[in-house]
Parts: structure tokens; sequence; C-alpha cells
């Protein structure tokens, strides 16, 4: 094969990155990890995770990522704390990837760039977002200790976040534009046994207003119109999440809201380029299903990289031994 | 404490933030935080790079409340950038280093 950089280029240091560190680095792959900002990704705001298995008591976000960073480490995974600006898949095989100081190219690519909190699109939400405004409980919960807070959102993330955010605040508003929760049952049930939590049923949030910080909220009843507000200190937004794929054009395929589209292989519409984690299509993102993806997609790309190998000779007419 | 990073309370806050001779660069964190801790290293990074020209400062919000309370902190990690006592920049919640150098290179 033409001499890259790297056989595999890994975008993204959370736990699907990590993990396709892991495993690309125990195969002795010629790999490099690129991350725009500390590894972690959305774990780091995680307050508790008790369905990652092997942590019978549970572990905190953080602590995990440590973990994990720990674990490639002792595997010298490379590491690079720099940014991906666009990828250039057209002189295929070859993967080049355009970073902030330089051009890489690489046999094949494993995206894990994750995702982030969706925003509502609603009035004051750029104006509030650090007065007030959070996506992140375990960062900011400690400021509104005994305040009145509210929560939007009704899937795991805003109801484990919700109950987090109870042992500070006085009362949390958990806003949700249907009359049932989205979350995962054990998470529900806690919910509804605690006391500081008020739910709001078939509400969506309409406006956030203040003067320096958020001061109140303005809530509309979508079964009925009727909107009303509430004075609160502080406001947490949990809808969904956005992909993190602003390197991205339409190099590969992606689905109505941007996530890639992978195959169960995990490879693209590209071939060589694969995805892992909560930045691929999916019904359900976890980190033990991140990990998974990564595994996967390690895999494949050692599968694809034999493939190549295997095809040019045949294209030569030599013969192959295997 | 942390080579070239100054670990303030709220009794010195005026004096080496506010008073300070060069533009200062103030880490607003706690133990508690995930992401503070995770930025931590990036912000010891700049300090070896910028910190003959900016003063790297730390201020831990749980044991000073006074300080984050003041300048309406209420999201930690915020970064705060001081230019002769006045605010003149701040960046909250995790960012990429090429971001920060940004900031920096606007304020010096």
């Amino acid at each position: 094969m033409k001499s890259l950089d790297y056989d595999l280029v890994i975008i993204g240091g959370g736990p699907a990155g990590l993990t396709a560190g892991l495993y690309a680095a125990r195969a002795r792959l010629n790999v490099i990890l690129i991350e725009k900002i500390v590894p972690g990704g959305q774990v780091l705001t995680t307050d508790w995770i008790e369905n990652y298995p092997g942590f019978p008591e549970g572990i905190s976000g953080p602590d995990l990522i440590q973990k994990m960073t720990e674990q490639v480490k002792k595997f010298d995974l490379n590491i690079e704390s720099n940014e991906v600006i666009s990828l250039d898949l057209l002189s295929e095989p070859v993967k080049k990837i355009k970073l902030s100081d330089r051009t890489i190219t690489s046999h094949t690519i494993i995206i894990a760039t994750g995702a982030s909190p969706k925003k509502l699109g609603i009035t004051g939400e750029d104006v509030f977002f650090g007065k007030g405004l959070s996506t992140c409980a375990t960062c900011d919960a400690p400021f509104f200790k005994d305040k009145m807070v509210a929560a939007v959102g009704g899937g795991d993330t805003a109801v484990q976040e919700s109950i987090f955010l109870t042992k500070f605040v006085k009362k949390v508003y958990l806003i949700h534009r249907r009359d049932q929760l989205r979350a995962t049952k054990i998470l529900q049930e806690r919910a509804f046994a605690n006391d500081k939590i008020e739910f709001i049923w078939d509400s969506v949030l309409t406006s956030i207003d203040g003067l320096a910080n958020v001061e109140k909220i303005t809530v509309k009843n979508i079964k009925t119109g009727d909107t009303k507000e509430l004075s609160v200190d502080g406001c947490f937004i949990w809808t969904g999440i956005l992909p993190n794929t602003n390197f991205l054009k339409d190099e590969v395929k992606v689905d109505n809201y941007g996530f890639i589209i992978v195959d169960s292989n995990m490879q693209s519409s590209v071939p060589g380029v694969f995805a892992a984690g909560d930045v691929r299509s999916t019904g359900l993102r976890q980190i033990v299903t991140a990990a998974g993806d990564a595994a996967s997609a390690v895999f494949s790309a050692e599968h694809y990289m034999e493939n190549r190998i295997l095809f040019k000779f045949r294209g030569n007419g030599q013969s192959v031994k295997r | 404490m942390v080579e070239g990073i100054l670990e303030i309370d709220d009794s010195i806050f005026d004096a080496e933030v506010l008073k300070s001779d060069k533009p200062v660069l103030i880490d607003f964190w706690a133990p508690w935080c995930g992401p503070c801790m995770a930025i931590s290293p990036m912000v010891e990074q700049l300090a070896g790079e910028f910190g003959d020209k900016i003063k790297f400062v730390k201020c831990n919000v749980d044991d000073n409340p006074i300080s984050p309370g003041k300048y309406g902190i209420r999201s930690i990690p915020t970064l705060m950038f001081f230019k002769d006592g006045t605010v003149v920049n701040q960046v909250i919640g995790i960012v990429a280093k090429s971001k920060l150098e940004e900031v920096i290179n606007k304020i010096l």
C-alpha cells in the first residue's frame, strides 16, 4: 500500500473515540486520536453512571473518563489536541484530514465526534447561557442552592439530571412537551417519588427573561394554548442533541438530523470511513453502545485494510499468500 | 499550586486581579466540577505559553463565594479576562484551546 501517515485516524475523544483508540493501539495499528478540547465529551458533564457494566456502585462521568484515558495511555495511544477542519475523501482510497496546522493522510477514519445539547431557539437563550441557563447540572447545580429552577426535557438526561438538581435546589419544575416521560423506567420511578420535582406536562418553554441573570420563564401548554410565567433562578435544557459534524459537508451520508448513517459494521457511505457513538444515526445512545460501536469500527477498519491489500495484489496480477 | 498559576481567595481578589499591572485570566472552578478539572491542564498549558504577558489566576468558587457572586458567575468553568480592573471578555464552559488563544490574542 502507498505509504500514508496513518492506518487509522480517530476523530473525537469521548467513550467511542477512546474505545476505538484502545482497540487500535492493541491491534498495533499506526493510529492517532484527534481531540478538539479534552478527552471526555458529554460524559464529563454526566453526574452519575450506573448502567455501564463493571461498576456496581456506579461511577461519576469524569471518573469513568479518567479511567478510560488511563487505559489507552497504558497502550501508548497517540492523542493529539487539535481540530479537524475538513475531510477530503475524493482521492480514494487515501483519506485526507485537514487539521488546524497541517493535513494528514490515512487509510481509514473513525468519526467519533459525538453530539452536543440542542438549543431550543427561543428568546433569551443565547443571552442567558451561563447566567442561569445551563445544560450541565453537575457543573452548575450548587449555584442554585435553595433556589427554584426549571428543567426542560423528558429523556434520560433530563430526568437523571433533574433528580441530581434536587440535592441542591428548593424545587425543580420539569417541563415536558408530552404527558409522559421517555426516560428509563427506574429513573421515572425515582423522579415521581421525589417531592422536589413538579411536572409540567404537555408544555414547552417559550422565553427566558431577566435583567442580568435568569429571573423568569414563560411556559406554554401546547394542548390548551395557555401560557404562564414561572419565577426561577435557573433553567436547565436537555431536549436532545445535535451531531458534532461541522467539519463535514456532504462527504458521507447522514440522516434527516445530520447523524452519520452506517451499516452494521459501522461503515459510512464511504468505504474505509466509519462512525461510532453518538454521532451515528441510531436509536440508542449510551456509553456502552458507543464503546461497542467503536470496537466494531476498529475491527471493520482492519478488515477494510486487509481487503485493500488483497485487492491491490490481485489487481497487479501477483499471487497472494495469506 | 501549579507553577505559573496563582490560586487566590476573596481577600486578595482586588489586589491580584483588579489592580494587576498585566491583564488577568481568572479560572473560576470547583473540585466537584468535572469539566473544570478537565480543562485545567489546558489552562496550565496556556499559562506556560502566555504567562509572561498575562497573569493566570484560579478561584475556587466553593471556598470563595464573594468574587464569583460579584461577577454573576452561575456556570463553571468560566474563564474571565480582566484588563485594568474591568472584565473585557469571558468564556463559559469547555472550549477548544484555539478559541482561548484567539481571545487571549485579542486582549493582548
